[in-house]
């Protein structure tokens, strides 16, 4: 079920480490890149590549925030609702997207397109409020710049 | 005070991108040339513990030191891991030195790993930090082209692997124990103290874990000397130090300072003092960790011995500016949401603690809390401090307890009125 493409790369992965084990939460990086959430066959590959149970995967997998068991949206936004963006305005960032997405945070769009995300703090509070979207950073959000950026997403 | 740029000086070159070139041509790799040339590996450690360098990550312990407990005789593989996990609320400035000043940081690895004997490195970047990891891979290829990584480095006869490794987004990594944990493919739970990492750390062996601001410092160290760097700031808390300002500020920013600089110097003239003609109402001076200070603690040094004289911390250097239209209960609720959600667990005090305080905080915040909640969040804190395998507990109950000392009436307010008098947001 895994491509050939990421199973090479699985396996330059573990080359680089003295311990195999090292290389699980890249490869889970990898297989959610591929499979878009880390569903349960998904963990069940991961499993059987390391040699370990399905249980000790999931253990480790949904002890990290950017490791999903659930399915996530085409679109990942991420909202920091820690103390500087808090500060700035970033419930009212969280409301406004809310409501313009028809979901609340933690879900994705009936469409599958956008996951919407409170996330801790971002490392970005000098530009707070700060979002990540697919990964990508956008500074001194408003509601006009989220505005734009929807559209954006919702094009693609 | 000493004006000059350090750790930021190549990013103010005008065009300056950080690629290896760039890097060389501004005297980058000087360091790591003269050392691999002229120094043994206990004469890097000893200029770094003369220089008096002490972590940027958070605990503030002397960098040399630490390199030193690593046994000379250990038949084990040694292994130097950066901490480049930067989380603590508040912090940007190792995201910005990773984005940055890429060459900056390996240089400090070599060098770090050259002094230990350490022939495999890692860098553990934050996992939300996919720019900072494209832009490490970049420096890290350019660094094994040019033979300043890999075997035979520079003909010294000195081989070092370094090996790029992405977290996946949990705070407790942050924590040099939990790191390691993560490294290994787990949980990042953090491992109980004694051993320490120098003696048993990754994989079991010796392994000293540095923070990605600590190691910019080290080529600099080297270069100029240890006597240079001890004359910038106290003589307790050497060498330039990166303040993270963020919040109710007219100019936040990273800003590369002594640590004899003022919090109100820092606030006011560095970060351009607070906007909208409002006034200062508190400051959390290392981090949503540490404990909250108030106009009274303005001129206090933002140095490590200060602050806690202060009845605070100097922590990861982020400073958080609240003006007076912030509602304190407001800010305990965020404060503790974060640790309740980043604890990991194992500890019943601070698995239970952290979640407690948070539902205290927030319903005293949303208009049903009771006159008994004050001291039972005291009460709370108490039991939570000093008694769990790592400090995340005592991170968690700190800020509270300062919150309450000094805006207790705030809280009281909150109760008796049955709503937040400042509106919530």
């Amino acid at each position: 079920m895994i491509s050939e493409a990421t199973q090479k790369r699985c396996a330059e992965l573990v080359k680089r480490y003295p311990e195999k084990r090292s290389a699980l939460i890249p490869i889970l990086h990898e297989v959610q890149a591929e499979v878009g959430h880390l569903s349960p066959e998904a963990v069940e590959w991961v499993a059987g590549y390391f040699g370990l149970s399905p249980a000790d995967v999931m253990s480790v997998a949904s002890f990290y925030d950017m490791l999903s068991l659930e399915p996530v949206g085409k679109h990942l936004i991420y909202v920091c609702q820690n103390l500087t963006c808090t500060l700035l305005g970033a419930e009212r960032l969280i409301r406004h997207l809310e409501s313009k997405l028809g979901v609340r945070t933690g879900e994705t769009t009936p469409d599958g397109k956008i996951t919407l995300k409170r996330m801790e703090c971002l490392a970005s509070c000098g530009t707070a409020p700060s979002i990540q979207v697919d990964g990508v950073y956008h500074h001194q959000v408003t509601p006009e710049k989220l505005d734009a950026l929807l559209d954006e997403l919702r094009r693609d | 005070m000493v004006d000059e740029k350090i750790l930021t000086r190549y990013q103010e070159i005008p065009g300056y991108t950080g690629t290896i070139d760039e890097y060389v041509d501004h005297g980058g790799y000087q360091a790591l040339v003269q050392a691999l040339k002229h120094m043994q590996p206990a004469e890097v450690i000893d200029a770094v513990k003369r220089s008096g360098l002490r972590g940027r990550g958070g605990a503030g312990f002397p960098c040399g030191v630490k390199w030193s407990f690593i046994p000379k005789d250990s038949t084990k593989p040694k292994y130097l891991v950066v901490n480049g996990d930067e989380s603590e609320p508040g912090t940007f400035k190792d995201r910005m030195l990773i984005e940055e000043e890429p060459h900056q940081i390996l240089e400090g690895v070599i060098l770090a790993s050259y002094a230990i004997g350490c022939h495999q490195a890692f860098l553990y970047c934050r996992g939300e930090f996919v720019r900072g990891a494209e832009v490490l891979r970049r420096a890290l290829d350019e660094a094994y082209a040019r033979g300043y990584v890999g075997r035979n480095i520079l003909g010294s006869g000195f081989d070092l692997d370094v090996v790029l490794h992405r977290g996946a987004g949990a705070y407790i990594c942050g924590e040099e124990t939990g790191l390691l944990e993560s490294l290994e493919g787990k949980r990042g739970q953090p491992r109980p103290k004694p051993p320490f990492p120098a003696i048993s750390g990754l994989y079991a062996c010796p392994t000293v874990v540095n923070n990605v601001e600590t190691l910019s410092n080290i080529p600099h160290i080297l270069l100029r000397g240890a006597e240079w760097y001890t004359s910038i700031g106290p003589p307790k808390s050497t060498g330039p130090r990166l303040f993270s300002v963020s919040g109710h500020v007219v100019r936040p920013g990273n800003f590369e300072l002594p640590m004899s600089v003022t919090l109100r110097q820092l606030i006011f003239e560095h970060a351009g003092g607070i906007p909208n003609g409002r006034r200062l109402k508190a400051v959390i001076p290392g981090g949503s960790s540490a404990p909250v200070l108030t106009e009274q603690h303005l001129d206090v040094t933002m140095d490590f011995d200060s602050l806690a004289a202060a009845g605070s911390m100097g922590g990861s250097g982020a400073v958080i500016v609240m003006d007076d239209t912030t509602c304190m209960v407001r800010v305990g609720e965020i404060v503790s949401r974060f640790y309740h959600h980043e604890s990991c667990g194992q500890c019943t005090q601070c698995r239970e603690g952290t979640a407690w305080l948070h539902k205290v905080l927030h319903r005293i915040e949303h208009g049903q809390g009771r006159k008994e909640d004050l001291d039972l969040l005291l009460d709370m804190c108490d039991n939570m401090k000093g008694k769990t395998i790592c400090v995340l507990s005592d991170a968690a109950a700190m800020p509270i307890e300062s919150y309450l000392k000094h805006f207790r009436e705030e809280f009281e307010r909150h109760v008796r009125e049955r709503a937040c008098p400042f509106g919530g947001d």
